[in-house]
């Protein structure tokens, strides 16, 4: 047995398996302190999976973490093990929630993260765009309740149909309609922002799974 | 990997024409339209594949479109499947497995999200549902590897909330690398994406 590697994140966690084979392990972090409500407060990401060590990345990897910094994330230097997607991933995620010079409201973006994360049980999801839905709406109140109570959570006519076709949307199979289509035109929402919730929404699913399945959320410190 | 990518997938799954409505709204948001396009081409015709095969990724996107029941994306998959099991460079054991992944669909198809949560004030809102495995008898024909994948795949769509360390030891153990994991979520999830797009703006058109 040589030494084994040294993992990258916090020092309770417990290597499964072969402990000589830098990768092809997974991570349990039996001390963790875990959420159990969904909240608005700062959460951390722990990995269950070896991220790519920073010593190990090419150009290609870099390329894929499009912002340099990110490589100091565990969640984003794992995804660096596939650097292609997670760069086209990465320019998907920042067009349909930061390109907001028309359009939906940034903060109506948000909240279709946040309601497609309650629904899926992504903890860690919903903190991050709940705290961004709160900021860009000054709504805190209402974003708390949707976590607090879930998707059915008492809300104005024009976040309950955003909300109702982001919950439809996000269920498998997709349960959305043309019913939920004309009350967010009914709302005000005209074709681009309709197609806005539809890719706020749809691309939840997609991080929702990543954030779920590859690691786990750590309660705020002190 | 030798698929021809057609120009845009989701314009073919919607049956865009160009200066249709939808077309016009899609290229309002070009870099989304684009990207979306770039995320199916990292994914299903990749420069790096890596140890992950082209046989697999289809296998993988059948069952997956399969279980959302989604009739135009779940034949676009399924006949990718095809054209992939029976290319030249795939293995002989490849041909079963069209037939096999749509065999499994019949027992492995639900309605979702369900499963548990953490222990504690939300364990109120747990919903039990289909912990799907692979029929015994299929597991052969789709070999130790692509059958934790299916399993790993019903997972993530349908009950991504009970998602585990021993989930992806299960993965590990069927012979799936740190590396083939993260292309393997990435497919699985991107695919919930691509699916939901279409289902949408197939409501605007």
């Amino acid at each position: 047995m040589t030494t084994p590697a040294q993992p990258a994140s916090s020092a309770s966690e417990t290597i499964v398996g072969d402990p000589t084979d830098t990768a092809e392990h997974v991570i349990e972090h039996p001390e963790l302190d875990r959420p159990v409500v969904f909240t608005q407060a700062e959460l951390g990401w722990v990995p269950w999976l070896e991220p790519l060590p920073e010593s190990e990345f090419e150009e290609r990897h870099w390329a894929g973490l499009v912002d340099a910094s990110r490589a100091k994330s565990p969640y984003f230097a794992l995804l660096a093990r596939d650097p292609e997607i997670l760069g086209a991933r990465t320019r998907t995620d920042k067009d349909i929630f930061y390109n907001a010079k028309e359009g939906l409201p940034r903060a109506e973006r948000e909240l279709a993260a946040t309601a497609t994360s309650r629904h899926n049980g992504c903890i860690f999801c919903a903190s991050v765009h709940s705290r961004f839905a709160s900021h860009h709406s000054k709504r805190s109140d209402d974003v708390q309740r949707l976590l607090d109570e879930g998707t059915d959570a008492a809300l104005d006519p024009r976040w309950r149909a955003i909300v109702d076709a982001s919950v439809a949307l996000a269920s498998t199979p997709v349960a959305l309609t043309a019913g939920h289509v004309a009350e967010l035109r009914a709302q005000g929402l005209d074709e681009l922002e309709i197609a806005d919730v539809i890719h706020g929404a749809a691309f939840f699913s997609w991080a929702n799974r990543l954030m779920l399945s590859l690691g786990e959320p750590e309660a705020p410190q002190g | 990997m030798t698929t021809i990518a057609p120009p845009d997938v989701i314009d073919e799954l919607l049956g865009v024409t160009p200066g249709s409505a939808i077309d016009e709204l899609r290229a309002r948001r070009p870099v989304t339209r684009a990207n979306a396009q770039a995320s199916y081409d990292a994914l299903f015709t990749p420069e790096h594949p890596g140890t992950v095969s082209a046989v697999e990724r289809f296998a993988v996107a059948a069952f997956v479109t399969g279980l959302h029941a989604s009739a135009a994306t779940q034949q676009y998959y399924a006949e990718q499947l095809a054209n992939a099991a029976t290319a030249p460079v795939a293995a002989e054991s490849a041909r079963a497995l069209p037939q096999a992944v749509a065999a499994e669909l019949g027992a492995a198809r639900t309605s979702g999200p369900y499963g548990a949560y953490p222990a504690g004030p939300l364990s109120v809102e747990d919903r039990d549902g289909l912990r799907y495995r692979v029929a015994p008898e299929r597991r052969d024909v789709l070999g130790a590897r692509l059958a934790s994948a299916l399993e790993h795949a019903h997972l993530l769509v349908f009950r991504p909330r009970e998602a585990s360390p021993a989930a992806l030891q299960a993965l590990l153990d069927a012979g799936w690398s740190t590396s083939d994991i993260v292309t393997l979520s990435q497919l699985v999830a991107f695919l919930t994406f691509q699916i939901r797009v279409v289902a949408g703006l197939e409501l605007l058109s």
